[in-house]
C-alpha cells in the first residue's frame, strides 16, 4: 500500500513528510509529487521530514539533484538518525530534528474545518506565502506580492498582487477579497487577468466555473456555496 | 551626543536620495546640528557634486574602510554651513569594497562626535543597499508618486521590515498638485495607500532643484524655493518639531475627494 507524502506549513516554509514503506516506493511517490506540484514548491523554503529513513551522502545527494531538477532548493532535512546528520552535514545540507517544534501545532478541535494561516499585514512587493492549507490575510497584497495556496484565499483587504489557491490542483479552491484587482490570478491551473475595474471595488469571490474563471460580487440574498 | 544614524533609500534610481540627503544635511545643520554625511554608493558617486565639494576630495570612505587614512582625513567639512561635513563615495570601486559591518564599525565610530549620521544609499536591492542600511537606526523611503516608483518603495519597505529597520519614514519627491488634480499623477494618498508607512514630507516638483545641483547649491539655501522649504519642514519634523502638511502637500484629486464623500455617505 502506497502512501503519499504529506505536505505541511512550517513557520517559514514547507515540510514534506516522508511515508512509510519501501524506499523504492516512497521516492517514487515523492517523484511523483515533485512532478505534479513544482510550481506550488517553487519559491518556498522546502524541508524533507526523512522519517525513520536511514541515508547516506549518496542518497541524500541523490535527493538533492532530484529536487534541483525540478527547480526546487532543498533547504533541510528533517531526521533523528545521527549517521544521516552527519551524512547531510557533509553535503551541506541544513538538518533539524523533530523536537525542533517548528511544525504547526495540531489543534484539538470539536468544530470540523481544516488548517489555514493568518497573515495580519499587509504583504509588500517581492514577498511570497506558500501554504498548503487556507491562507487568510487581513490586510493588503500589493502588487509584486505573490499568495500561494493549496486550499482557498481569503483577503480581508485589497489584492493587487499575484494570487494562486488550489495551486496543487484543487478546482473547488476559491479566491475571495473585499477588492480583487490581482496582477493574475490562478485557481488549479487556470490563470486569469482581473479586467479594468469600473466604479468602486465591492466585495467579490473568484471560482472556476465550467472550467471558467469568474469573479462573483457578493450579494447578501445570494448562497456563498 | 549621540548621533542618530538615518539612511536615506528608496529602490528606484533617480528620485532623489542625493538632493534629499544632501538638503537634509544642510537643513539640519542650520538649524544647529553638526551633520555627517556618507556617500554610499561607491563607484557611482554623487553627493559631492551636488554639495558643491567635489574639488575638495583627497580621501573617500574606502580609504577609512581600508585604513589608508583617518577618518578625519576623509571628512571634507562644507565652508558655508558650520559643523556639515562629508565623506565621499570612491569612483574608482564599487560596492564590494564595503561590508555591512564597515559600516556599522564607522557609524559607532562617529557617533559619538555627531547629532546625525546621514547615508545616501545607492538605488537596487543588493550589496550596496544592504551596506547602507546595516547601521541605520532611521531610515527615509524616497518615492516619486509614480507606479514602478512605488513598486520598488515597496519593495524596499518589505526588506527593511524583514532586517528589523522598519517601517521607515516616507519622502513623496517631486509631486506636481496640477497634474494630481487632473487625475495625470498620483497624488499623496495612492501612494500612502501602498506604502502604508508614515510621511515625513511632500517635496514639490521645482526646477530650482536641477539649478541648484548643477551649482552644487543645495536648493534649500535658497529661500525662494518651495522644494527647499519643503526639505527644511522635514528637517523640522525630523527634529521632533510639529509642521502640518499644507493642501499643495495632500495634493488630492478633486474626484477622490468627491467619490469619499459619496463612499461614506450611502450604500
Amino acid at each position: 500500500m502506497e502512501n503519499k507524502p504529506v505536505i505541511k506549513g512550517l513557520k517559514d516554509g514547507l515540510l514534506i513528510q516522508l511515508p512509510d514503506g519501501e524506499w523504492e516506493a516512497v521516492q517514487s511517490g515523492l517523484l511523483d509529487i515533485l512532478d505534479t506540484q513544482a510550481a506550488f514548491f517553487r519559491g518556498a523554503d522546502v524541508t524533507l521530514d526523512l522519517q525513520s529513513f536511514e541515508l547516506g551522502v549518496i542518497a541524500l545527494s541523490e535527493l538533492r539533484e532530484l529536487f534541483l531538477e525540478h527547480d526546487i532548493t532543498l533547504h533541510a532535512v528533517q531526521t533523528d538518525h545521527k549517521p544521516t546528520t552527519f551524512a547531510a552535514a557533509d553535503l551541506g545540507i541544513k538538518v533539524i530534528h523533530s523536537d525542533d517544534n517548528l511544525k504547526e501545532p495540531d489543534f484539538e478541535s470539536e468544530l470540523p474545518g481544516d488548517p489555514a494561516v493568518l497573515l495580519r499585514r499587509t504583504v509588500r512587493s517581492g514577498q511570497t506565502i506558500h501554504h498548503p492549507g487556507h491562507i487568510v490575510v487581513l490586510g493588503d497584497i500589493n502588487p509584486g506580492a505573490e499568495i500561494i495556496a493549496g486550499g482557498n484565499i481569503v483577503v480581508w483587504g485589497r489584492v493587487r498582487g499575484t494570487v494562486h489557491a488550489g495551486a496543487m490542483g484543487d478546482e473547488n479552491a476559491v479566491v475571495c477579497a473585499l477588492d480583487l484587482s490581482p496582477t493574475q490570478l490562478r485557481i488549479a491551473d487556470k490563470i486569469a487577468i482581473s479586467p479594468e475595474r469600473k466604479g468602486r471595488p465591492r466585495p467579490e469571490m473568484a471560482v472556476l466555473r465550467d472550467q471558467q474563471l469568474v469573479a462573483e460580487i457578493w450579494k447578501s440574498d445570494r448562497k456563498i456555496i | 551626543m549621540t548621533a542618530t544614524i538615518l539612511t536615506i533609500t528608496s529602490g528606484k534610481g533617480g528620485v532623489g536620495k542625493t538632493t534629499a540627503t544632501a538638503n537634509l544635511g544642510v537643513a539640519l545643520a542650520s538649524m544647529g546640528n553638526s551633520v555627517v554625511c556618507i556617500d554610499a554608493d561607491i563607484g557611482l558617486r554623487n553627493l559631492d557634486v551636488v554639495m558643491g565639494l567635489e574639488n575638495r576630495i583627497v580621501y573617500d570612505l574606502v580609504d577609512v574602510i581600508e585604513g589608508r587614512c583617518k577618518l578625519r582625513q576623509a571628512m571634507i567639512k562644507d565652508k558655508r554651513i558650520e559643523n556639515l561635513y562629508l565623506i565621499p563615495a570612491a569612483q574608482t570601486r564599487d560596492k564590494t569594497a564595503v561590508s555591512p559591518q564597515d559600516m556599522v564599525k564607522l557609524a559607532d565610530d562617529l557617533r559619538p562626535n555627531y547629532d546625525w549620521v546621514l547615508i545616501d544609499s545607492p538605488a537596487g536591492i543588493e550589496r550596496g543597499f544592504r551596506n547602507a542600511l546595516a547601521p541605520a537606526d532611521k531610515v527615509i523611503i524616497v518615492t516619486n508618486p509614480e507606479v514602478s516608483s512605488v513598486r520598488d518603495a515597496d519593495r524596499i519597505i518589505g526588506l527593511i521590515e524583514a532586517e528589523e529597520k522598519g517601517p521607515g519614514m516616507l519622502v513623496i519627491n517631486r509631486l506636481k498638485p496640477e497634474m494630481v488634480k487632473r487625475g495625470d499623477m498620483l497624488g499623496t494618498e495612492d501612494v500612502l495607500d501602498v506604502l502604508a508607512v508614515e510621511l515625513v514630507g511632500v517635496v514639490p516638483d521645482d526646477e530650482a532643484v536641477i539649478v541648484a545641483s548643477n551649482q552644487g547649491s543645495p536648493v534649500v539655501l535658497n529661500n525662494r524655493s518651495i522644494a527647499g522649504k519643503a526639505f527644511e519642514n522635514i528637517a523640522r519634523r525630523l527634529s521632533g518639531e510639529i509642521v502640518p502638511f499644507t493642501e499643495l502637500d495632500a495634493g488630492d484629486n478633486l474626484l477622490s475627494k468627491l467619490s469619499r464623500l459619496v463612499r461614506s455617505g450611502g450604500d
